[in-house]
Order: C-alpha cells, then sequence, then structure tokens
C-alpha cells in the first residue's frame, strides 16, 4: 500500500466505490430490462394462434412459426439423444474411473479447449464430416446412396446432406463440452464417504458408479443438461453454416428432412429490411425467450427442490 | 455362469432374513453377477466404452484440426493466393472487383474492433458487478440478481443481433444522427458487450467466492474498509481466476457470429472508427456460407482459410487462459 490516508478519505473512497458498484449493476439490470422490453414492445402484438400454426409465408402478417418450431424440436430431439448420453459417459470416466495419466490430463485440456471453440467453426466441422462426409460419396445429391423410400420415418441418405441429422449431429458436437464439464461438477460434489462405504461392502466401481454416485447427482446432471439444451436451442451459427435451409416449406418427416430453427427463421426474418418482418422476428424471439425461461426455470426448481445436501 | 441370478440355498440355522427397510433399495434388481470373473469381465467392458467415449471428444478436434488444415492447404493451392498475401495483405475483396485480393488483416482489424468495444464495455462492468455481488450484495440481492445474470446468459445470441440491429443502431442514430449508418461497428460491439457481460461477471464472482473467508477477516481486522479489503486482498487473490474469465469472455466475443452478421455490416476493412461499417472473420463465413459464392471456388476455399486463424486465435487465448489457471493459481486450503 502506498501512503497511509486518513480514515476519512479511505471512508469516502468506500462510499464512492459502493455507488460505483450500484452503478455498474444497474446498469446491467437496466440492458436486460431495455432489451426485454423493446422486444415485446415489437413483438407481443403479434403474436396469435396462426402465428404459432402458420407456415412460412413471403408475407410478413401471413408468416408462421410452426415448421421452424418443429425443426427445432427435431434437432434438439437428436442433439440431446447423442449428447448427453456420450458427455455423461465422458464425464464418468474421467472422475470415477480412469487415473490422473497424462492420458487423462490431455482429455481435460482438450475438452477445455473444446468449450472455446466458437461455434461457427462446428458448423465448419459439421457440413464437412456429416453433411458432405469430407466428399467421399461424391459432391452431387444424385450420387448420394439412399436406404429405404423417401417417405418413410426411417429414411436414410449417405452423405446426409443439410439434414436434421446433421443438423443434430453438428448441435451435438456444440453442447458436448458443455454436458461432460456440467457431469464432472456434478460428480465432484458427491462426497467421497459415498463412494467408501460402497466400496467397504464390496461394490464394485461400476456398481459405486451406478447405484450409488450417479443417482447422487443426478440433480446436478439434470441441471446441466437443460442448460446445455437451451443453449443448442438458440444455436443458430453452425446450422447456418450447414445450410439450414431459410425457406422451408413443411415441418421434418423424417432424419433426412431439410429443416428451419426457430433461431435461424429469427436471422432470417430480422435480415430483411422491412419493419414488418423485424415485428415477427421480435414475436418469434419472444418464444424462443419463453422456452429458455421455462428451461431455466426448471433447472432452478431441480436445484433447489431435489438437491439434497449430502453431507 | 450358470449360477447367476440363483440365491444360494439357506443354511439352518441362521438368520435368513433380517427385517426390511422399505426404503431400501432392493439390491438384487441391481443384477450384478455373481462369479467374480464375471464381474471384473462386466467392468472391464464398461470401463472399454466410457474410455471409448472419452476419446471421441479428441476424436473430434482432430476432425476440427484435420478439416481445416485440409481445406486451407487447397486454399493456397489456387494461383490467386499466396501465403505472403494472406497474412501480409491489407485488402480483403474476394467477391467484388476484377483483381481478387485475400488479405487476412482487414477481417482480423474488423474482429478486433468489434472485440475491443464489446470487452472496454463488459471487462470493467462486469468486474465490478462481481465484486458487488460478492462483497458487497445481502444474500437476498444476490438470490435475486444471479438467476437475473443467468437468465442474460442464456438468451441465444440471434436476440442480441436483433436488439443490435432495431434498438441499439436507432439509438445511436438519435445521439449523433450524421456519424452512424444502419450498420456500423458501434452497435455490434455493443450487444457483443452485452452478451459477455454476464460470463465476465458469473465467472468473477465464481472466482472471488472461492477466495477464504479467512483473508477478508484478517483484512478487516487490521482496520480495512470494505473497499480496501475487497479491492486490495480479495481482487488481487483471485486474479486468475479473473482473468481466465477475461480470456474466455473476449474468446467469445471474437467467435460471436449473429450479432455482427446482423449488425456489423459487410465492407471489409482495417478502420478503429467504431462508426464505421466492418465485416469480421465469422461475419464472412456467413456470407459465403449462405450461398454468395459458387461452391469449391477459391472464394469458398477462403472462408476455410478464416475458420483456421479464427480457431487458432481463440485456440490461443483458451491455452493462455488455462496456462494462467493452472500456474498463478493461489491456494488457501
Amino acid at each position: 500500500m502506498a501512503a497511509v490516508r486518513s480514515a476519512s478519505t479511505r471512508l469516502l473512497a468506500n462510499r464512492a466505490f459502493l455507488t460505483l458498484c450500484l452503478a455498474a449493476t444497474s446498469i446491467a439490470m437496466l440492458v436486460l430490462a431495455i432489451l426485454l422490453l423493446a422486444i415485446f414492445v415489437q413483438g407481443w402484438s403479434g403474436l396469435s394462434w396462426d402465428f404459432l400454426t402458420g407456415l412460412p409465408s413471403r408475407k410478413a402478417d401471413k408468416a408462421g412459426v410452426f415448421v421452424a418450431l418443429m425443426g427445432s424440436l427435431w434437432v434438439c430431439a437428436i442433439c440431446g439423444l447423442l449428447a448427453l448420453p456420450l458427455g455423461v459417459a465422458t464425464a464418468v470416466f474421467l472422475e470415477e474411473f480412469a487415473q490422473k495419466t497424462r492420458f487423462t490430463r490431455i482429455v481435460q485440456t482438450n475438452i477445455m479447449n473444446l468449450a472455446g471453440v466458437p461455434s461457427i467453426v462446428y458448423g465448419i466441422l459439421g457440413l464437412t464430416a456429416f453433411a458432405r462426409m469430407f466428399g467421399a460419396f461424391g459432391t452431387n445429391v444424385e450420387d448420394a446412396i439412399s436406404l429405404g423410400s423417401e417417405e418413410s420415418l426411417f429414411f436414410l441418405r449417405i452423405p446426409f446432406g443439410s439434414s436434421v441429422l446433421a443438423g443434430g449431429l453438428t448441435l451435438m458436437l456444440v453442447i458436448l463440452p458443455v454436458v461432460i464439464i456440467a457431469t464432472q461438477e456434478a460428480l465432484r460434489a458427491v462426497p467421497g464417504s459415498l463412494r467408501a462405504g460402497a466400496f467397504a461392502l464390496g461394490a464394485t466401481r461400476w456398481q459405486t458408479v451406478w447405484g450409488i454416485t450417479l443417482p447422487a447427482a443426478v440433480p446436478g446432471i439434470m441441471t446441466g443438461a437443460i442448460l446445455a439444451m437451451s443453449r443448442a436451442i438458440g444455436e443458430s451459427a453452425p446450422l447456418l453454416v450447414l445450410g439450414g435451409a431459410l425457406f422451408v416449406s413443411g415441418a421434418p418427416e423424417n432424419l433426412m428432412s431439410d429443416f428451419a430453427v426457430l433461431p435461424l427463421q429469427i436471422y432470417n426474418w430480422a435480415s430483411r429490411p422491412q419493419e414488418s418482418f423485424h415485428a415477427i422476428a421480435a414475436s418469434a424471439i419472444i418464444l424462443q425467450l419463453v422456452v429458455l425461461f421455462l428451461f431455466n426455470g426448471i433447472a432452478v426448481f431441480i436445484r433447489q427442490k431435489l438437491q439434497k445436501p449430502l453431507q | 455362469m450358470a449360477c447367476i441370478g440363483e440365491r444360494p440355498p439357506p443354511l439352518d440355522g441362521f438368520v435368513t432374513s433380517l427385517p426390511t427397510n422399505p426404503h431400501a433399495r432392493d439390491l438384487s434388481k441391481l443384477g450384478r453377477p455373481k462369479s467374480v470373473a464375471a464381474r471384473v469381465l462386466r467392468e472391464r467392458i464398461i470401463v472399454g466404452a466410457l474410455a471409448t467415449a472419452a476419446c471421441f471428444s479428441i476424436l473430434v478436434t482432430a476432425a476440427i484440426i484435420v478439416v481445416l488444415a485440409k481445406e486451407t492447404i487447397g486454399f493456397f493451392q489456387f494461383d490467386e493466393v499466396s501465403l505472403g498475401e494472406f497474412f501480409g495483405g491489407t485488402e480483403w475483396n474476394p467477391l467484388l472487383g476484377a483483381e481478387k485480393h485475400f488479405g487476412i488483416w482487414p477481417l482480423v482489424a474488423g474482429t478486433l474492433l468489434v472485440t475491443v468495444i464489446a470487452a472496454s464495455f463488459a471487462l470493467p462492468l462486469g468486474l465490478i458487478a462481481a465484486i458487488y455481488l460478492s462483497e458487497y450484495a445481502s444474500p437476498r440481492v444476490r438470490a435475486t440478481l444471479k438467476p437475473a445474470l443467468e437468465i442474460l446468459a442464456g438468451v441465444p445470441t440471434v436476440v442480441y443481433g436483433f436488439f443490435a440491429l432495431t434498438a441499439i443502431t436507432p439509438l445511436l442514430q438519435r445521439l449523433s444522427p450524421d456519424t452512424f449508418g444502419s450498420y456500423n461497428a458501434m452497435s455490434a460491439g455493443l450487444a457483443t458487450g452485452i452478451m459477455i457481460l454476464p460470463i465476465v461477471c458469473s465467472l468473477s464472482e465464481d472466482a472471488l467466492r472461492a477466495v477464504p473467508r479467512s483473508l477478508r477477516d484478517g483484512a478487516f481486522a487490521l482496520g480495512g474498509t470494505r473497499f480496501d479489503v475487497s479491492v486490495k486482498v480479495v481482487v488481487p487473490a483471485a486474479l486468475s481466476g479473473i482473468v481466465a474469465a477475461f480470456l474466455l469472455a473476449i474468446s467469445r466475443a471474437v467467435g460471436e457470429t449473429m450479432i455482427v452478421a446482423l449488425a456489423a455490416g459487410g465492407v471489409a476493412q482495417i478502420t478503429a472508427n467504431p462508426a464505421a461499417e466492418v465485416q469480421t472473420m465469422t461475419a464472412y463465413m456467413v456470407q459465403i456460407f449462405l450461398g454468395d459464392a459458387p461452391a469449391f471456388g477459391v472464394e469458398y476455399k477462403s472462408s476455410y482459410a478464416v475458420a483456421a486463424t479464427l480457431f487458432v486465435m481463440t485456440f490461443v487465448l483458451t491455452m493462455i487462459g488455462q496456462y494462467i489457471l493452472r500456474r498463478f493459481r493461489e491456494e488457501y486450503d
């Protein structure tokens, strides 16, 4: 510390800093309030049942979000079904099974790095690896290998193209590190005494994990999973790169259907110059935020109600 | 392994059934194999499966590097491009004009301008808000502000882009009518700042709260005011965590796509003027992949080179953050 200052100066500094703190925090909250207000003012009047169930249209007053909503549902379902088991398995391996070797340290650092990779880069990976499969099957849609009839629910085409499946896989890459890190934290929060007790009863490592550690960590894992899914629902950059079509006529019918998702639909409308499209973009944002609040609400609820103190 | 699932016959004279606790888990339903060999085998298989899952994350990184490297090398094999021009050139116009130029600097400059605006807004504000939440705020205030922050953190970035376009830009235009056009770096930068604010605040707060209470008590006992304690004791003790939070937020701002694609415009130029229209690396990629360029041409491949540059930038930022966290962490327990 430099010079000794008088008590009054120090108290003044203290007071001034508190004011600064309050100002900074109020600015942050004010920004949130303005953001919500601006969007509600623009979009509230556009919300209606017709908007929810309407198909895309060139006219703003006739356009709806049904196709985008169904697209989001399909893509996020695929993404969740793949990312959650894979992420939890990775975290369980790293926390419960692996010795702290060089290999696990590399995996751990690698996961931290993956969490910092911009989502648009995942989009490029998805485009190259899933949609085109590195060009190994040719570059034209006509060259693609089809399995099953195009109307069937189980229709499959290789390479995947800009399909629901490719979108879900790409989003899976985006949220996988988030799921792994959240699950690791949840597992670390389980007290070691529980594990020790299970081992003392003669349980194997897997029996301990399956019967004791995982059940105790479920609230934490679920909270992390829900937050990861809310990220997936809002993610648009990777799907934009993947070629998530901006004009799709109907909801997806199978894994190979073209798709639009809600954030892409918002981007599409917001990037148009007409004011009328900005208004329906705002309406779609309200829908998106409602889903987000719902997800956050469930996460908070689980954290508060289901998390039993284990110490 | 015929014995799996069979219980051994009860022995005479021993207590064969204990009073059961109705809440206890029925362990027989765990389906555990009885023989040791079967248990070991099952354990091995499960460990193998889990390890495979863990290897998947390595595979993802390898795939990113291979894809970006391969396509970037392909890009440099075109006659129009050279390594020297890419890393030294100050002109980027792959789509318009008779002569194409591929100098990465205008895109990097655009990215940096937006990032600097975002960081100079969000880093101080976020840190001060974190100090307030961690050191000053009552538990009740914290209980309301933390969820609000989490909501801000979860808002999709396209929403911030829309906000920049329809609220921040008009506001800037009203404040200074002749300077700001409908696309400008300032608006995109501020919106990106709003986006990273909760990251900065939440992670810095975690770092501050991890500082043990005894340090604060000691500083208070020496007669420090709350300001002295927070700024001169707690913040320095948590510095590595705060710096790591800053770096993470900056790398998020560098990689942000939707906000700049909506609000920053599409002119790749080197400028420090916040009112100017700029194109960032991510915005260029969006422009290409939205179909402004024929697939497999030089413009198309150029987006992979830009993506590789972006990947390297964020990778370096993350690695520095990791290093600082590991190397400079103050352990007090």
